[in-house]
């Protein structure tokens, strides 16, 4: 069902825990669907030096999380706002079209993490928005039969 | 461990290797078709009626009640499709429960589209249904009822002899899906009074695609399969030999051992669920604390999720189920799970283990023990649990439950 690489930050997850006294902290998803996802940032001149998340949801929901902050570790605000869910599927070597929705909750956290850092240094970020309030987000896709 | 820990027996069981054996032969040797003439095709067809007879001295009908379909599913759209039709003069409404299987409530749910009327009854936190919201559900135009014998997910088992009472009381046909149930508890369509009942063979070691439909004499039931005249003319198709043999087999094999095997198999999951609940804080364990399946432990752990879980476990060879979201492929978590009131976080993060025959005592000590494990590391990356610890919320094991965590 997953590919090797979802395997390998799944059980091995990069960058997992807390950061004390983060500069930014971006929760998303709730318990309702399953997935939940936070994520914390150290930033020092506008750069990541640190990134650290915490999951709860799937073997999907992990890797995702797992490998997103490995994809913004070192980088900009800026670079790690471009950072779509797409390459994160792509980093993972693709997720089951069920999971999808789980690299989608990653960017979210993400960009999540990255409003929480803005508001607190009243930085303006162009595009960003603030984090949506998911309750009632279906995010969860039927798997579509192409038989027809 | 090296070896598989196979904890999913009621998802599928392995076909017995005796049982294989059984069949073997029907595959080859004697292939003939039980419909045909010569001499041959009848130890075919005499090896159908001998399975047949098995079956009907298991739960206490004639040989002539039992019919051969592929499965339980099968079983349980036929009984409860053919009751609509073949009673559609006398109603057309259905009463069934919340927590049935999908072979039930999908059914009900289509002929609901098709203009039936169909009563979902409620189940309390244990997940028996109310014999008296049972009762006063019969209408003037109820056709069925239908209640499974012992739930697939939480184990628990229905007071299956007083809903019988209670339809015939009412003169309404009673259905019940007992795949579950079926020789791991006496069954006496009789002492029940069972109208119809759906059986399985690969749940029990026998082979998969082949299963029963208990119909009583006297219930009209025609056709739902169109074709031969096998079946007495009620489910057309050359019957499926090699596994109406093996499925014979298996039943003939469980039943003299039925009570013994059960009350092993009981020993072993109180011994589990205890060993759980004794080493692993904010657990709760789903479904009746005795009326429940013998093999049948199902255990919530708060703040992590299932699917998780179920890798961890299957990275230490072992074989297990939930009813969490992400394995049932849809938006919520078991629809069981949450007829029985549990929260969804709570049912998100549920673990269910089902013994067999071969489940040893030495195979839960090393499951419970890769468990504490496991949830522990779940936790330590679990958000909602560093809420908790961190007193932003409370948990609802302890608040709902009144659990307290001994650790």
């Amino acid at each position: 069902m997953y590919t090797k690489k979802v395997m390998d930050h799944f059980t091995n997850p990069r960058n997992m825990g807390e950061i004390d006294h983060a500069d930014g902290v971006g929760t998303v998803g709730n318990a309702k669907c399953g997935d939940i996802m936070r994520i914390y940032l150290k930033v020092e001149n506008d750069i990541i030096q640190d990134v650290k998340f915490k999951t709860f949801g799937c073997g999907a929901a992990v890797a995702t999380s797992s490998i997103a902050t490995e994809l913004v570790m070192g980088k900009t605000i800026e670079e790690a706002l471009k950072i779509t869910n797409d390459a994160v599927v792509e980093a993972l070597d693709g997720l089951p079209k069920a999971k999808v929705h789980c690299s989608l909750l990653a960017e979210e956290a993400l960009h999540a993490a990255i409003w929480d850092y803005a508001q607190k240094n009243n930085i303006q970020i162009e595009g960003l928005e603030p984090p949506q309030d998911t309750d009632d987000y279906d995010h969860h896709v039927e798997e579509e039969d192409d038989f027809e | 461990m090296e070896k598989k820990i196979y904890l999913d027996h009621a998802a599928t069981t392995s076909t017995r290797p005796s049982v294989v054996e059984a069949m073997l032969p029907y595959f080859t040797e004697e292939f003939g078709n039980p419909s045909s003439i010569y001499e041959f095709a009848q130890n075919a067809k005499q090896a159908i009626d001998d399975a047949r007879q098995t079956i009907a001295n298991a739960i206490g009908a004639e040989s002539a009640e039992v019919f051969f379909v592929s499965g339980g599913t099968e079983a349980d759209n036929w009984a409860i499709s053919g009751v609509i039709e073949n009673y559609a003069k006398k109603g057309n409404h259905i009463i069934t429960s919340k927590i049935e299987h999908h072979a039930v409530l999908h059914t009900c749910e289509y002929l609901e589209k098709k203009g039936c009327e169909v009563t979902y009854l409620d189940v309390d936190a244990n997940g028996m249904i109310s014999l008296e919201e049972l009762e006063n559900a019969i209408k003037e135009n109820t056709v069925l009822i239908t209640i499974m014998f012992a739930n697939n997910e939480i184990g628990t088992i229905q007071p299956v002899k007083e809903i019988g009472a209670i339809a015939k009381k009412h003169n309404v046909l009673f259905h019940t899906d007992a795949v579950q149930a079926f020789t791991h508890i006496p069954i006496n369509v009789n002492e029940m009074n069972i109208d119809l009942m759906s059986l399985s063979g690969h749940k029990i070691y026998g082979p998969k695609g082949i299963g029963a439909l208990y119909i009583r004499k006297g219930v009209r039931m025609k056709a739902y399969i169109h074709g031969g005249a096998q079946e007495r003319r009620r489910r057309g198709g050359t019957e499926n030999v090699p596994a109406i043999v093996g499925f014979g087999k298996a039943v003939a094999e469980a039943m003299p051992k039925l009570e013994s095997e059960a009350s092993r198999e009981a020993n072993l999951r109180d011994y589990f669920i205890q060993k759980v609940i004794d080493t692993i804080p904010y657990v709760k364990l789903n479904g009746h604390p005795t009326h429940r399946l013998p093999n049948n432990a199902n255990i919530s752990f708060e703040f992590i999720e299932g699917e998780s879980l179920l890798i961890m476990l299957d990275m230490k060879n072992v074989c297990a189920s939930s009813g969490s979201a992400c394995t049932s492929g849809s938006l919520d978590p078991s629809h069981v799970l949450l007829a029985i009131g549990l929260p969804h976080e709570i049912a998100h993060g549920s673990l269910r283990i089902t013994l067999g025959e071969k489940t040893t005592q030495e195979e839960l000590d090393y499951v419970a023990d890769e468990l504490v494990t496991i949830v522990k590391r779940l936790r330590e990356m679990s958000p909602v649990y560093e809420d908790y610890t961190q007193e932003k919320i409370e948990s609802v094991i302890e608040t709902k439950y009144n659990l307290t965590s001994k650790l």
